[in-house]
């Protein structure tokens, strides 16, 4: 059974069970990109473990990480902008089983995205926001992940966009990925999450399920404006 | 065609001594085809991987003393310098690299300066290994004429762009690439950033280094404020790669011809010979403003600054 728990530095501690939707929500600079990069490895914690299937994972060098099925979509999609979309995706599975399923996890990430097959051959800096995007999505599950984190997936993309990435999100997670996200997009977070934490400057203050905290009058207050 | 014409060029060269040219110019293409062999090196490191080194200098020097000392302390011929030197370079690049990597950006380039100048100041100051500011003087020279030091410089040149070549078409190359694009996404992918960038460096330095050592043998005097200058060196092959272009094949040969012919140009102007740096930071600003990537990099707009289209 999979159990994720992550203790950062302001005492913060959340789980993340396997096949669900976890999503982390607060406002900004309330930490939650920091939380992300230190499961990635990219920020050194001060303390505490983080688990992940089973295995300490916060000692673990952040190039290793990604072989033990964690993949990260990090903030402003972070592509390698004059590269091609195609070698962007190969980019996200250059080691071991991920390197051998190449064609397979390609096929998939374009039969998912059908713009970026049309697009396989364009700089990725050519692309436009959304199909940016989806390529750093694709790049994310072209490792094969068991758990993949996106960072602000619906950032600077147009409404009709964010609904479209959100509909992928729950399709990964259908295929049996398990999905953490962080988002400010909040209403549309809740809304497929199975499972939320709302962290402000950077403590947990509430969790719940997403339908609940979706209900909850501190949460419509403070996050959904209503 | 465009298979074809890098073996064009080659041979072209190739042929010039052959024609009877004066040693004055058979010097400035030798120095010309030098400078190129260092701008592929820096090219390597600062335009594929994205390290940007303002120490350069460090290599060459290091390079050019391993030919010196050996000749001058073991009285061996300064030629073993050049395989020599590739082992000197390499170890002192992996030292330095365990050093400076760990920086980003700006302030790995504001390492590698202070490499340079370190390097400068020691080799100044140890007489015993490196003669101190007099330098050391290589007495029995291979040739008088030129023509042998042309071919070992161009052979050393093609055989460089064909390493650069194979290394940037090869995975090692989309590692460079990625980790000049965005580091922290290369290491999430599974890149050891710190592991591929140390190859990057050892390769650029080695390079550098072997260009040092054909100086030595080539200029037959060495001394540290030559070999190890900050203006003459190191900002100068950062010029050569910047106008010629950045991370291409060709902008380091186009900026190193472009650069040696201006800095010879200059020279021969009275008065203001010893102003050729004013000449070099003025070219600078011309070429960030209107050719950001270099000759190469922005052949498509020169054509349009200089009216030559497509016909439709």
């Amino acid at each position: 059974m999979f159990y994720g728990d992550v203790q950062v530095v302001w005492d913060v501690s959340f789980s993340v069970g396997r096949g669900e939707i976890a999503a982390l929500i607060g406002a900004n600079g309330a930490g939650k990109s920091t939380i992300l990069k230190t499961i990635s490895g990219i920020v050194k914690p001060a303390g505490g473990k983080i688990i992940f299937d089973g295995k300490e994972i916060q000692h673990i060098e952040p190039y290793e990480l990604i072989e033990t099925g964690l993949a990260h979509v990090p903030e402003a999609r972070r592509l390698f902008v004059e590269m091609t979309a195609e070698e962007n995706l190969d980019m996200g599975s250059l080691k071991g089983n991920a390197k051998k399923m190449r064609a397979d996890s390609k096929a998939m990430v374009f039969e998912l995205f059908p713009r970026l097959k049309e697009r396989r051959n364009q700089l990725a800096g050519t692309l436009s926001g959304g199909e940016q995007q989806m390529l750093a999505i694709g790049r994310g599950l072209m490792s094969k992940p068991t758990l993949i984190m996106f960072d602000e997936p619906s950032l600077g993309l147009a409404p009709i966009l964010v609904r479209d990435i959100f509909a992928v999100i729950k399709k990964v997670r259908a295929e049996g990925t398990t999905v953490l996200i962080v988002e400010q997009n909040v209403k549309q977070t809740l809304a497929i999450a199975d499972r939320a934490y709302v962290l402000a400057t950077g403590k947990l203050v509430m969790e719940g399920t997403g339908a609940s905290l979706l209900d909850d009058e501190h949460v419509k207050t403070a996050y959904l404006g209503v | 065609m465009k298979k074809i014409a890098p073996t064009l060029i080659v041979a072209a060269i190739a042929v010039l001594p052959l024609l009877g040219l004066s040693t004055y110019i058979l010097h400035v293409l030798i120095l010309t085809i030098m400078w190129s062999v260092i701008g592929m090196a820096w090219n390597l490191l600062g335009g594929f991987c994205g390290q940007v080194s303002f120490g350069h200098a460090a290599f060459f020097g290091v390079g050019a003393y391993t030919s010196g000392i050996l000749y001058n302390k073991f009285g061996i011929s300064a030629w073993w310098g050049m395989p020599a030197s590739i082992g000197v370079v390499a170890v002192f690049a992996l030292f330095i690299g365990f050093i400076t990597l760990r920086l980003r950006g700006p302030f790995f380039a504001l390492g590698t300066l202070a490499v340079g100048v370190i390097l400068r100041v020691t080799a100044e100051n140890l007489p015993d290994v490196t003669e101190g500011n007099l330098g050391i003087m290589i007495r029995e020279r291979s040739w008088v004429d030129k023509t042998w030091y042309f071919y070992i410089i161009l052979t050393l040149a093609v055989l460089v762009f064909l390493l650069v070549k194979k290394v940037v078409g090869s995975r090692l190359g989309y590692y460079f690439v990625a980790i000049r694009e965005d580091q922290d996404a290369a290491e999430s992918l599974g890149i050891n950033t710190t592991y591929y960038k140390t190859i990057a460096l050892c390769l650029s330095a080695v390079i550098t280094g072997l260009a040092g050592a054909f100086y030595t043998n080539y200029m037959g005097y060495i001394d540290p404020k030559v070999v190890f200058a900050l203006h003459d060196i190191s900002i100068v092959v950062i010029m050569v790669v910047m106008v010629g272009g950045v991370a291409t094949f060709w902008g380091p040969v186009v900026g190193s011809a472009i650069m040696v012919l201006l800095a010879e140009l200059i020279r021969s102007i009275p008065m203001l010979g010893a102003a050729h740096l004013t000449f070099f930071g003025v070219l600078l600003i011309v070429i960030i403003i209107f050719l950001p990537n270099g000759i190469i990099g922005d052949i498509p707009k020169l054509k349009r600054l200089l009216g030559i289209r497509k016909n439709l």
